[in-house]
């Protein structure tokens, strides 16, 4: 699952493919136009509309392809970098890139690509962007206060408006495809062409308009892997027909204080209820969580079972088919409840004077038991915990 | 000399383009980017020059601190540094390098180079207020519909048309 920086891939690695990237940026850049100030002011004069096609083409197609893999669990949304929203800066600065660029005739990044066919006027826009860059670093404490002001947080513009991504993927889609017709009537007049276009190309554009809409619809209506796993498992509820592999409260104590490398004690409750008492050894994946990303490598691996445990008979069975559905390793649950495995070990009741031996064992085996695990937990405790994973969220921006 | 290539096609190259930059957030979870490049070249020159004055300003010691890599190794830079590549390549085969001073059929060599330095200069720090640029706001913040990104992608063509009639004299005949 995507973003394979860091744990798929290292950062050091990503600096590889940084480089490789760029290749394929810069190359797509020039093969389009943009190593000329003539193709990129054409915009803003109305003779030549090739940026906003590139421009809205790309972001259409990114956006689409996004949408298309979080869906399908290919690549975890939550994770990846969304431009914070400082309002005040984002305007601000903006403008002012604007009025650089009908000046200059470049932005950042078609300036350096036009340097590289050795465009003078693009090295010369270069240098002025470095002493840019160096003149707000030493104007910095004077413009902090704006920097900062009127945060809204890493927001996306859907949330702003209170939709769904999809619903505004297809709004953008369509504002795109609006915008390139229209500039296509804008285009021809300016330039006294005649509204023709190049044969056979007609069938080309209908085709790629209608795979984006098609893109955006699987989106919209087929059902995604997070939708087809709770429909899995809401079906097997239903049907009673998964046999559940069981672990009685004694035999998984013997196997904490014996055999701990070889399990996961996983709860998945709420955090709160895991902090109030947990199994000892037992690490915290609350239900609603057990798909992030960091956790995956704990539901795709054969060297231990996974044993769950909760509160509640549902919750525990609903756990134990999630990681079935999303994952392959080996599943137990628990027979009793946390609560249930807190009184037998850690407030058994005292065997009347006069009861069996066996009751007498049994307590005594439950004391010690319980003695072990807490000995074992604080002596763990120096080592960091092996298969919990950090989330790592990504940093960006220019 | 053979004559330059034409162009491709705009919206294959859009579409390519598109593909590159979910490819880019597909592995690294962020998007693409140019003007973070020039940030870290001025801050290793600073570094480099007057390392007194970078150990002595806030700024300077707050990017060492989040970047203990040094400003060098950014994912920004080596994309820059490819994109140099694949620009010189791409021109390559369309048969249009070569060294050019590209500007309006009115403006004087000397203008064109003093309105490029200062467009430039106006972009990168506009750039660094804005917290990106074209493709590091505007692209790459649209792909992931963020609020902040199209905002500023909005104000740098909302601007840039505003203000284009005055400029006219640089561009057109």
């Amino acid at each position: 699952m995507g973003p394979l920086v860091p744990y798929i891939i290292s950062e050091e690695f990503g600096l590889v493919i940084a480089l490789a990237i760029g290749v394929a940026f810069g190359f797509v850049l020039e093969q389009a136009g943009f190593s000329t100030t003539k193709k990129l002011v054409g915009l803003f004069y109305g003779y030549d509309f090739t940026v906003l096609r590139v421009f809205f083409t790309a972001g259409v197609t990114a956006m689409a392809g996004v949408l298309l893999l979080g869906h399908f669990g290919l690549l975890d949304t939550s994770v990846i970098y969304v431009n914070p929203a400082f309002i005040n800066s984002a305007l601000i600065g903006g403008a002012i890139m604007g009025v650089g660029f009908i000046i200059g005739g470049f932005c950042p990044g078609t300036s350096v690509c036009a340097m590289a066919i050795g465009k003078l006027d693009a090295l010369a826009f270069v240098g002025g962007s470095i002493l840019g860059v160096f003149a707000f670093i030493e104007g910095f404490p004077l413009l902090e206060k704006m920097y900062h002001a009127n945060n809204l947080g890493q927001i996306k513009i859907s949330e702003y408006f209170g939709m769904s991504d999809i619903l505004f993927g297809f709004l953008l889609a369509a504002v795109a495809v609006a915008a390139f017709i229209a500039t296509w009537y804008i285009e021809n007049r300016v330039n006294k062409r005649k509204n023709v276009l190049e044969p056979g190309m007609k069938n080309k554009y209908a085709l790629a308009i209608a795979t984006l809409f098609v893109v955006l619809g699987i989106v919209a209506f087929l059902p995604g892997k997070e939708d087809i796993i709770n429909m899995q498992i809401a079906k097997a509820k239903r049907q009673q027909s998964c046999v559940f592999k069981e672990i009685p409260a004694d035999k998984l104590a013997d196997d904490i204080v014996n055999n701990f490398y070889a399990l996961n004690v996983i709860d998945v409750r709420p955090a709160e209820a895991y902090e109030e008492w947990h199994l000892p050894m037992a690490i915290n994946i609350p239900f609603d969580q057990m798909l992030e990303r960091q956790n995956k490598a704990i539901f795709n691996q054969k060297l231990r079972t996974n044993i769950f445990y909760a509160d509640d008979d549902t919750l525990v069975r609903m756990a134990c088919l999630k990681a079935k559905f999303a994952g392959d390793s080996e599943n137990m649950i628990l027979s009793e409840s946390a609560e249930e495995f807190r009184k037998l070990f850690f407030e058994p009741e005292i065997p009347e004077a006069g009861s069996g031996k066996q009751l007498l064992n049994i307590y005594n085996y439950r004391t010690n038991a319980a003695r072990k695990m807490l000995e074992m937990e604080a002596a763990m405790k120096s080592r960091s915990a092996p298969v919990k994973r950090e989330v790592v969220t990504v940093r960006g921006g220019c | 000399m053979t004559k330059p290539k034409p162009y491709m096609n705009p919206y294959l190259a859009g579409f390519l383009l598109g593909l590159v930059l979910l490819a880019t957030i597909y592995i690294s979870g962020r998007g693409l980017g140019a003007s973070g490049a020039f940030k870290s070249v001025v801050i290793a020159s600073v570094e480099t020059f007057a390392p007194q004055h970078a150990e002595n300003t806030a700024f300077y010691t707050g990017f060492a601190k989040d970047n203990p890599g040094g400003p060098w190794k950014n994912f920004l830079v080596f994309e820059v540094i490819g994109v140099i590549i694949g620009g010189f390549f791409s021109g390559v085969i369309g048969n249009r390098v070569g060294l050019k001073l590209e500007k309006g059929p009115r403006v004087t060599n000397t203008l064109r180079v003093v309105t490029a330095i200062l467009g430039g200069a106006l972009f990168g720090f506009g750039s660094q207020v804005g917290r990106g640029c074209t493709s590091g706001a505007a692209l790459s913040g649209m792909a992931v519909l963020s609020l902040g990104g199209i905002l500023t992608m909005a104000a740098i063509f909302g601007a840039a048309y505003g203000l284009a009639y005055f400029f006219r004299k640089l561009w057109l005949k």
